[in-house]
């Protein structure tokens, strides 16, 4: 007998039930086909414009830094000007995303653009999210042909693009766009929901910034996106 | 790993001496009770999520045969393996094949219980493949060659002092003279030199916080990124998990995401939740080409049905133990196998016999706070109870202790006598009081004060105090 059966007839016989029992194959088909939502806690339920202030404020308490821009054009110059301020050399990483592409880089002369995945010696990348979720300050991304998880770890910087009408009040809200992008059942190969820079307070349960992955989170909210 | 549970009460009586592990474990007290506390009530919501998590639980276990076949269903449509390991063994022999098939002599890791449980690293060791540990903490024990002694903190049981002269000694190819005084220098050369691993390693392992059966998704909780990096720069991804990480949908994980890092840090939210579905799809830039999971049962069928089920909701949030005086007292180690604190105490028994850690479910106060602060609701202290009671039916106490709590039941069944004896009882046992009311010794129970402060009778039976109680209850209404 394979370990597969094994373990299932042990279950089985641990529930007290048969393999062909109907009514709970039914039971499990309905809840799959149609998840029951749960307890939704009020804090994000909030209209758009108070929604998009609790996520800045939810991203920053977790050692995110929120900066907002009026146009999605607006994007290079305020990426060039984090980078400014930090002292960080003018060249960034990023996939090749849509909605990244259609901003004005090359208007920006001295800032370098790497497209691919990213490579050890990276220091910033850029993402576009899908998406926001205001009860944690979070955003959402996914990998796919023109976005590269990798942009997501191994840089010590990395800056997140947000479209303030994308930021939902709770998670199951994005996992329900999720559904409708991709098809019920159906992800893309990696989803991360990414709430702050990386920690650890693996040393004497002290908190510090920057452990494996980036050790900055920049997030650009884009109003009018 | 080796267990050494039933040597629990050395071990503790080593711990409670050890004067590095008792500064160290003054971090457990001060690091995690407040910010869970902080973070809870922030969340008027808190309790009735609870109740959700639990019914989901419940309800997935209940039908746990089907979640499991419609999972596997789903890894196998995104491309992904699924191998089904009845026991540590059978999980071991997989993950070597798996490794052997990819060439892999370098694999990274991030961090997993189950694979602690099975003895993973170990095993590969000596089969010729090298395991590299990637979380800070568990890179530290492993440099060490010593196991966790949390669940989430793995090396909390140590100080800065002792994390640096580690570093010295395992990092020989840099600079004698550098500093390594703070914290903060530590961490950015554990990052350095782990960052060269995750580009040689051939393949990648991680646990699941959990898998979902709606999409064949896992999902890994974690601050570091640590997770990450091992799961998407080598070859081929490697998820152990027991069979009980199952949940239905997104919508059920999101319910016991919001707990879970409340519980376990304080955050509303880990760094990193990161979902991973099968392999790298055509025309991906980067990710794993290969994608495996491996289901492990070891022992959770066994638990199903029986009044030990409630344990299969854990999810590993280490709260109990955060909680816990006698973790607080005696550390991780002294519980002697991977499971420690409150929730180990009952697991433990379930899974490697209570003949070998029979001690365990005694190494408690009965104050209840692990079950206070469970998110999902386990009866701990009910559970230990279960524990003792078969311990006792199968008279693995020892005799005295037996004898004393005999005596004790046999008045606890007849009132009459038992209110005689403990009025007679009470000025008696003052001989026995120490200074801060409570007894060091008691005749006939040596076996359990021996190790146990019991409370004194403050004067009167409890009985006589409820009568008057009542009476002045009455009097009040009058
Ligand atoms: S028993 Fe409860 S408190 Fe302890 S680790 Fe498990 S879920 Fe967390």
């Amino acid at each position: 007998m394979s370990g597969r059966e094994a373990i299932l007839n042990k279950v089985r016989a641990a529930i007290g039930t048969a393999p062909e029992d109907a009514a709970r194959a039914k039971i499990v088909k309905k809840r799959l086909a149609n998840p029951p939502v749960g307890v939704i806690p009020a804090r994000g339920q909030l209209p758009e414009e108070e929604r998009v202030a609790l996520f800045c404020l939810m991203a920053a308490k977790v050692s995110a830094t929120v900066e907002r821009v009026r146009k999605p054009g607006d994007v290079p110059k305020t990426v060039a000007a984090y980078l400014r301020s930090r002292n960080l050399p003018a060249s960034v990483r990023m996939g090749a995303d849509e909605r990244l592409e259609t901003m004005p880089w090359k208007a920006l002369k001295s800032l370098e653009v790497k497209h691919g995945p990213a490579t050890a010696d990276d220091e910033v990348g850029v993402s576009h999210a899908i998406a926001g979720v205001a009860e944690t300050g979070t955003v959402v991304l996914h990998s796919g042909g023109a976005n590269p998880t990798t942009v997501n770890f191994l840089p010590e910087h990395h800056i997140v693009v947000v479209d303030a009408k994308e930021i939902a009040g709770d998670l199951e809200s994005v996992f329900a766009r999720l559904r409708q992008t991709f098809g019920k059942g159906k992800m893309p190969r990696t989803v991360n929901l990414i709430t702050g820079p990386s920690r650890s307070g693996d040393i004497e349960q002290k908190l510090l910034l920057g452990a494996h992955g980036p050790r900055a989170l920049h997030l650009i909210v884009v109003d009018g996106g | 790993m080796q267990i050494t549970s039933p040597a629990f009460k050395e071990n503790a009586r080593r711990a409670l001496s050890d004067a590095q592990l008792q500064k160290a474990l003054g971090h457990v007290r001060s690091g995690f009770i407040d910010k869970r506390q902080y973070a809870v009530e922030a969340l008027p919501e808190f309790d009735a999520l609870r109740d959700s998590a639990r019914a989901i639980k419940d309800h997935t276990l209940a039908h746990l045969d089907l979640y499991l076949e419609a999972y596997e269903e789903k890894v196998k449509k995104a491309g992904g393996y699924v191998h089904w390991a009845e026991t540590a063994a059978d999980a071991r022999n997989v993950i070597l094949e798996i490794c052997r098939a990819a060439g892999a002599r370098t694999v990274t890791k991030g961090k997993s219980m189950i694979t602690e449980e099975i003895g993973l690293n170990e095993f590969l060791e000596k089969e010729g493949v090298r395991p590299v540990e990637t979380d800070l903490g568990e890179y530290i024990i492993q440099l060490r060659g010593e196991h966790p002694s949390h669940i989430i903190a793995p090396a909390v049981h140590l100080t800065r002092d002792q994390v640096e002269a580690d570093f010295r000694r395992a990092h020989d190819h840099l600079p004698v003279a550098r500093d390594l005084s703070e914290p903060e220098s530590l961490l950015g050369e554990a990052r350095r030199v782990l960052r060269y691993q995750y580009f040689q390693a051939d393949v990648g392992i991680t646990g699941a916080n959990f898998l979902v059966a709606e999409t064949g998704s896992s999902i890994i909780v974690t601050n570091e990124g640590n997770g990450d990096l091992t799961q998407i720069l080598p070859r081929v991804h490697v998820v152990v998990a027991s069979i009980e990480k199952i949940v239905p949908t997104l919508e059920d994980v999101s319910q016991i995401l919001r707990l879970l890092a409340r519980s376990a840090t304080g955050q509303d939210m880990s760094v990193y939740t990161t979902l991973s579905t099968g392999p790298r799809r055509p025309g991906d830039p980067d990710g794993p080409d290969e994608y495996h999971v491996v289901l492990v049962d070891n022992g959770r069928s066994s638990m199903l049905g029986t009044e030990f089920q409630d344990m299969l909701r854990c999810i590993r949030c280490g709260a109990c133990m955060n909680h816990c005086p006698v973790y607080h007292a005696v550390g991780g180690h002294a519980y002697g196998w991977v499971y420690p604190g409150p929730m180990g105490a009952v697991l433990t028994p379930s899974l490697v016999g209570v003949d070998k850690a029979g001690h365990l479910p005694n190494a408690s106060t009965f104050c209840g706070r692990c079950e206070a602060v469970c998110p999902m609701r386990i009866p701990l202290p009910k559970m230990m109870r279960h524990w003792r009671e078969r311990e006792f039916s199968r008279g693995l106490n020892p005799a005295t202790q037996r004898y004393g709590l005999r005596a004790w039941a046999m008045f606890a069944r007849r009132p009459k006598l038992y209110r005689l004896a403990s009025s007679f009882g009470i000025p008696l046992l003052s001989f026995f009081k120490g200074r801060k009311g409570s007894f060091r010794y008691l005749p006939l129970a040596g076996g359990w004060t021996r190790h146990r402060e019991m409370p004194a009778p403050e004067g009167r039976t409890f009985m006589q105090q409820w009568r008057d109680r009542d009476a002045q209850k009455q009097e009040a209404r009058a």
